[in-house]
């Protein structure tokens, strides 16, 4: 069962809104209701996430990220339409039960940090905990361990402002794990700091994420950052989700100009893994894989094959962490998979492709 | 004199005489006529309170308190303020108007906490309410426009001359600033940060004692402090009913045409107000330079002594060892 489920959701801000939904699902833009005076922010949206999921949503500013997202735990309450955490409908509670559900389900991180100047920092990693009323004891020992977990714990008795951008949105992170809510909710989340930051950010999040298995929605405008960091992507286009898919098949094949312009620059030495563009292993004589000399695991990123590939004249083998083979990358794998050549194209050229020699396509 | 010339063009005009003053009195009149004994009860309880306050105050030798003020001053701001405080304080003393200070400071503490007490839920509930934020402004404007010895008048009406009709004057002049910098305060916190407390279950009343009120606190503070220098202004003012204390120092200097007199006592409320002012600044600020902060973070914090506090970014490392190459999830 999904911890998540959305249902017909809808959010129009302005007058007469249950008419404007009327409207909307029976086909209309938010553009023609614009011109009625009422803004419809998010139209019809219907998803699952699973358990363990990092569910990103990506769109253009305006598409309406922030209220789906806010919605999701009733910050802003829906026009129309369903969101049950477990069996519970968050549209249909009353404020006391939407407070339980806060303290207990779903916790959130903001995209500039909010947290409270004038606490310590071990304090506001504690404050959900407080809310809920746990005794000062236990919530500052959940806080200092969860400060543990985004390695900020020598500066639990630190104020808020004496720490870089990136350690702040750390705080704010070891603040929703320390609630101990199975869902996680961020905001753009990393989008107030710089590159390098927000990079270490990500992978500290995949890391953390792979430990405790939380689900997490994640809101980003950023391409690359949702093709990294999504199980699945939910692209938003006007209040609308115009296609919901995992990163890999979403490059693959955007299916519309708009995601097709988008996906331009993305980087996708960053989001193909050795076991997306692994092939088949080629058996030599003795019935083994010729594949050889270096051995990637299938998470590996295509980033750091490229050097491997390069070096190596003869395939890179993927094995997982048993040693077992599970198939291997050639040069021609690593180039089709950055040029985006679709694997339709790669099987039309056979087995030929492991011969470095035989790479013709002026496209690769 | 301006009003005479107001009503006489009024009469020479085709403009019928509202006769706005006639309807006040008639409505004073009914107030006193029927609400005395409330007026009586109010005017019992705020004048035992500036006495026993007054006296308290002249309890400790002069010498003694004046001192006691001056260390207060140096644990909220610096010595250099405690040595000023100090020094202002024993000229007062030595200009023979220290029990004239004590009952203006008297007075004004009184005024100054029932103000405050009014000010800051009313200035919470125009934070919270549009409606009520448009309903009270006017009253407000209302409020501070009028001219102060306007408020004098009524209030004499009411509870006669003496100390009780100047408290009530000294209350409504400086309650103004109190609400607006209250509003002000609130409305201010920034909206993401009341969202996170929402956002993590946290009731209304959490959020007003746990985010709003502590971030506004600057704010607050700043009009905590306008509420005293206004009503240290409208204490001395109030001298001219009776209210007693420097005020009363004022209105003798002005009757005998005593320069000098009159001299000492307005240096008297000058030295009181930049103690006063200078004081409650101190508590509303944030900044980190009072002995009493330092005192505070130094038995509060047991971060690592290497660490550089001025240059967090420096020691921004603990994530390093994750930027390896990280698989996938
Ligand atoms: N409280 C509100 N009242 C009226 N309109 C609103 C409100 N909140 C959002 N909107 C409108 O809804 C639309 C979607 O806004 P939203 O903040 O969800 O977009 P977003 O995708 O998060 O954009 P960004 O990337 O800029 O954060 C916008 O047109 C916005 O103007
Ligand atoms: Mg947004």
């Amino acid at each position: 069962m999904p911890v998540l489920r959305v249902e017909g959701l809808y959010k129009v801000f302005g007058r007469r809104p249950d008419e404007v939904v009327d409207q909307l699902s029976a086909g209309a833009s938010a553009a023609d209701v614009q011109a009625s005076g009422a803004t419809a922010a998010v139209i019809d949206a219907a998803f699952e996430v699973e358990q363990g999921e990092i569910f990103v949503v990506m769109g253009l500013s305006g598409s309406g990220k922030s209220t789906l997202i806010r919605m999701l735990n009733g910050l802003v309450r829906p026009t129309a339409g369903h969101v049950f955490v477990g069996d519970e409908d968050i549209a249909a509670l009353d404020p006391k039960g939407l407070r339980a559900v806060r303290q207990q389900r779903i916790s959130m991180v903001f995209q500039h940090f909010a947290l409270l100047p004038h606490r310590s920092v071990l304090e506001n990693t504690a404050y959900a905990l407080e809310v809920r009323g746990v005794d000062r004891r236990t919530r500052l020992a959940a806080a200092r361990e969860a400060l543990e977990m985004v390695g900020l714990e020598a500066w639990a008795d630190h104020r808020p402002d004496e720490l870089s951008g990136g350690m702040q949105q750390r705080v704010g992170l070891a603040r929703a794990l320390a609630a101990e809510t199975d869902i996680l909710l961020m905001d753009e989340a990393f989008s107030a700091l710089d590159p390098l930051i927000r990079r270490e950010m990500q992978d500290q999040l995949m890391e953390l994420q792979a430990r405790l298995g939380r689900t997490i929605v994640f809101i980003t405008h950023d391409l690359n950052e949702a093709m990294r960091l999504g199980d699945r992507v939910a692209v938003m286009r006007d209040g609308r989700i115009v296609r919901l898919d995992t990163p890999e098949a979403i490059l693959a094949d955007p299916g519309d100009e708009y995601l097709e312009r988008f996906l331009a620059d993305v980087d996708r030495s960053r989001v193909f893994t050795a076991g997306d563009v692994m092939s088949a292993p080629v058996a030599g004589a003795d019935g083994r894989p010729v594949a050889t000399a270096v051995t990637v695991a299938p998470n590996t990123p295509l980033a750091d094959l490229l050097e491997p590939s390069a070096l190596s004249e003869a395939p890179l083998l993927v094995a997982d962490d048993t040693g077992e083979a599970l198939g291997v990358v050639t040069r021609g794998d690593v180039l089709a998979a950055l040029g985006g050549v679709s694997s339709g194209d790669l099987a039309t050229r056979g087995d030929t492709t492991d011969d470095p020699q035989s790479l013709e396509s002026p496209r690769a | 004199m301006p009003e005479t010339t107001l009503i006489t063009a009024a009469e020479g005009s085709v403009l019928p005489r509202v006769p706005v003053g006639d309807w006040v009195d008639t409505g004073f009149d009914w107030l006193k006529d029927n609400f005395d004994p409330l007026f009586e009860a109010v005017s019992d309880v705020t004048e035992s309170a500036v006495e026993g306050l007054t006296e308290a105050l002249l309890l400790p030798p002069p010498l003694l308190f004046a001192v006691l003020l001056a260390l207060l001053g140096l644990a909220a701001r610096s010595v250099a303020f405690a040595v000023g405080s100090l020094v202002g304080l024993l000229l007062v003393q030595s200009m023979d108007l220290w029990e004239e200070a004590m009952e203006t400071l008297a007075l004004l503490l009184v005024a100054t906490v029932v103000a405050v007490l009014i000010a800051i839920p009313v200035g919470i509930a125009a934070a919270k309410n549009d409606r009520v934020s448009a309903a009270v402004r006017p009253v407000l404007d209302f409020m501070q426009t009028m001219p102060a010895f306007v408020y004098l008048v009524p209030a004499v009406t009411f509870f006669g001359i003496g100390l009780v009709p100047g408290i009530i004057t000294t209350i409504i002049f400086a309650l103004p600033p109190g609400v607006r910098l209250t509003e002000l305060g609130i409305r201010q916190v920034d909206a993401e940060t009341v969202e996170a407390g929402y956002a993590f279950g946290s009731s209304p009343a959490q959020i007003l004692r746990g985010i709003e009120l502590p971030l506004a606190r600057p704010t607050i503070m700043a009009g905590v402090n306008q509420v005293i220098m206004l009503g240290l202004s409208m204490a001395v003012i109030a001298g001219l009913i009776g209210a007693g204390g420097l005020g009363s120092v004022v209105v003798t200097s002005i009757s005998r045409l005593d320069v000098g007199l009159g001299f000492e006592a307005g240096l008297a409320v000058v030295i009181l107000a930049i103690y006063l002012d200078r004081l409650t600044g101190a508590f509303g600020r944030t900044d980190q330079k009072s002995p009493l902060w330092r005192l505070r973070r130094r038995k509060t914090t047991t971060a690592p002594s290497n660490a550089t506090v001025g240059h967090p970014a420096v020691a921004d490392q603990p994530t390093e060892q994750l930027v390896t190459t990280s698989p996938r999830a």
